[in-house]
């Protein structure tokens, strides 16, 4: 690895770039791409579910009121009769949404401030560190339902919280990764070699605590589903009649005993999709560690 | 110790003191009056001043907040707006559910986690360590409202083993009491096992590879005796730690669960007052509850220290 950094064509890349040939290999195996399909499938009919030739989400029919799946509605309809499987799809949007720009506004902030910390040290790293830890001293969840209490539930202002909820961890993440990659001999010689400390941030470091920024990201992206799932079953995230999974799940409980597939196939969906989320980063975050132990 | 205590006490009532001042902010700063809010939009303005008035809304901002720290230390929350009755008398009311059904559910992801924990640690790579491997994952990835409905459908719905929704106060009928939280806390601690399993699996694993407990088993020692005696307590603190940090999973949790299985406790109350607007009741129960956690985070951070003895300096 040293012997790698000293050598100047090498620098940006080093820790990541070096390796990668040993690993070239290795398998990802059906534990990966099996949940990875899952991903893409879900992704892409969320993405156009507008274009699918689906019944509308929020049209009531009342010819067809809680008809249990069959061919003409393969998850079958609701006490109002609207589609279960478009609901599902449409309600896919939301959850993919909120759990993907939540947490990138979160890496987004937390990076910046984590790289800030880890890179300058001092007064900066013990300011910024305080600040995290206030917003850690109060339980996300409350601050979420306080804030929708008072200015209404909305997807912007879920996505704003949920985001700013997850600053301190990625804060940590990056600050703890910087704090190691500056420690290697690549910075040192960068700096030595008179790169500004935006350089040497941006070019140098950047690429290095990128990747375990963005595995640890798989986590939080999977958690900020379930937070999403939670806030919508409590009606605080989209509006009816517009479908999430977490309201299909809590519209679907009253009928628990007598219709269990109007909350279970929305269950059983989100389950899949953290699931899989899970089993991803659960591979790759193996495979970093693998990474560490060749170097 | 003492200096350790001291100095986390300090850092206690400044951590208080910003999670009391942000809980009050969160009701002042945020857009709207409540003063319109309560009184609706076709209030008359001398209507909406008197109102003003008498909830101390025209004050300056820090004389109202010290107005209401100082009710806060006095345990006076102010009335909801919307049923009059004092802030505090309702939390008092609904705490002792919230709090019974964490104490359980903690209680009772531990006693299944530290027993799986130990096992697994002891016969790591077999096939029951596999096995609680991949219900863990599994685990980990149904949120808690999923497992509470899952829960209710089986043993409330198809089985009839317990009672699906409603409570019973534990002196009227503690038996009744604990069937009505028994479904609730087995969802929460369902969903919080496999992350306490994890922990002290792994840190047991290490703790194994030491040579004090090589010379135990040389010894002749039974391996049930090193797992509890030698091996556990050097391997929980991340355990005490994470289940610590827990709390703040156990408030969303029962959030939720208490809505789906209709418990009267706080949070559900807070739901409630959400969807109300009644802005007194939710503000009291955030500040409540915030300090409920940083107390319990101190109380956990003092059980680390007395754990290990390294901590302390």
């Amino acid at each position: 690895m040293n012997a790698l950094a000293d050598d100047p064509g090498h620098e940006t890349a080093s820790p990541v770039g070096a390796t990668i040939p040993m690993r070239v290999r290795d398998r990802l195996g059906l534990r990966f791409w099996l949940p990875a399909a899952w991903i893409t499938m879900v992704v892409v009919l969320a993405a156009t579910a507008s274009l699918l030739p689906l019944p509308s989400p929020i049209e009531t029919d009342f010819t067809a009121l809680s008809n249990w799946p069959d061919r003409a509605h393969w998850f079958g309809t609701d006490q109002l009769g609207r589609d279960i499987l478009s609901r599902a799809i449409f309600g896919a949007r939301i959850s993919l949404t909120v759990g993907l720009l939540a947490p990138a506004l979160g890496l987004g902030i937390g990076m910046l401030l984590g790289m800030t910390a880890g890179y300058f040290r001092g007064r900066v790293e013990i300011v910024i560190g305080a600040a995290m830890d206030a917003v850690m001293a109060f339980p996300g969840i409350l601050v979420v339902l306080a804030v929708t209490a008072y200015v209404g539930a909305s997807v912007p202002l879920l996505v704003i919280l949920l985001g700013v909820l997850t600053v301190p961890t990625f804060m940590r993440v990056a600050r703890a990764n910087t704090l190691v990659f500056a420690q290697h001999d690549f910075v040192l010689a960068a700096r030595a070699m008179g790169a500004t400390h935006w350089r040497v941030l941006s070019l140098e470091l950047l690429p290095n605590v990128m990747i375990p920024i963005l595995i640890y990201a798989l986590l939080v992206v999977s958690r900020i589903i379930v937070v999403e799932g939670v806030l919508s079953f409590l009606g605080l995230s989209l509006p009816a009649p517009w479908p999430t999974w977490g309201n299909m799940i809590a519209d679907g409980q009253v009928e628990l005993a007598t219709l269990p597939y109007i909350p279970f196939i929305p269950a059983a969906l989100m389950f899949l999709t953290v699931l899989s989320i899970n089993l991803i980063g659960e591979r790759l975050r193996a495979r970093t560690d693998l990474r560490g132990s060749v170097l | 110790m003492t200096s350790y205590v001291l100095r986390k006490l300090l850092r206690l009532g400044l951590v208080l003191l910003v999670v009391a001042a942000a809980s009050f902010l969160l009701m002042n700063l945020l857009p709207g009056d409540v003063a319109l809010a309560l009184l609706g939009n076709e209030a008359t303005p001398e209507a909406v001043a008197q109102v003003r008035a008498e909830l101390g809304l025209d004050q300056p901002l820090l004389m109202r907040y010290l107005h209401w720290l100082g009710g806060f230390l006095c345990g006076d929350l102010g009335r909801s707006y919307i049923t009059q009755v004092p802030v505090m008398e309702s939390i008092l009311d609904r705490l002792p559910v919230t709090i019974e059904l964490m104490l359980l559910s903690q209680g009772l992801a531990l006693l299944i986690a530290v027993p799986t924990g130990v096992l697994c640690a002891y016969k790591a790579g077999s096939r029951i360590d596999q096995l609680a491997n991949a219900v863990g994952l599994f685990l980990l990835a149904a949120p808690v409202f999923i497992l509470a409905i899952l829960l209710m459908f089986l043993f409330a719905l198809k089985l009839r083993w317990l009672p699906s929704t409603g409570y019973v106060p534990f002196m009227t009928d503690p038996v009744r009491n604990l069937a009505h939280l028994a479904l609730p806390a087995l969802a929460i601690a369902l969903a919080e096992w496999p992350s306490l399993f994890a922990v002290l699996r792994g840190d047991m694993i290490k703790t194994l590879q030491q040579d004090y407990i090589a010379l135990a088993k040389a010894k002749g020692l039974g391996p049930a005796f090193i797992l509890f005696r030698h091996a556990l307590r050097p391997s929980s603190f991340t355990l005490v730690t994470l289940s610590g940090l827990q709390i703040a999973a156990t408030i969303a949790g029962a959030l939720v669960v208490e809505t789906i299985f209709g418990l009267p406790g706080i949070g559900r109350m807070l739901t409630g007052a959400v969807y109300n607007r009644d802005m007194m009741l939710v503000q009291g129960c955030v500040a409540v509850i915030s300090v409920g956690y940083v107390l319990i985070n101190f109380g956990v951070d003092l059980i680390y220290a007395l754990l290990d003895p390294r901590v302390r300096q």
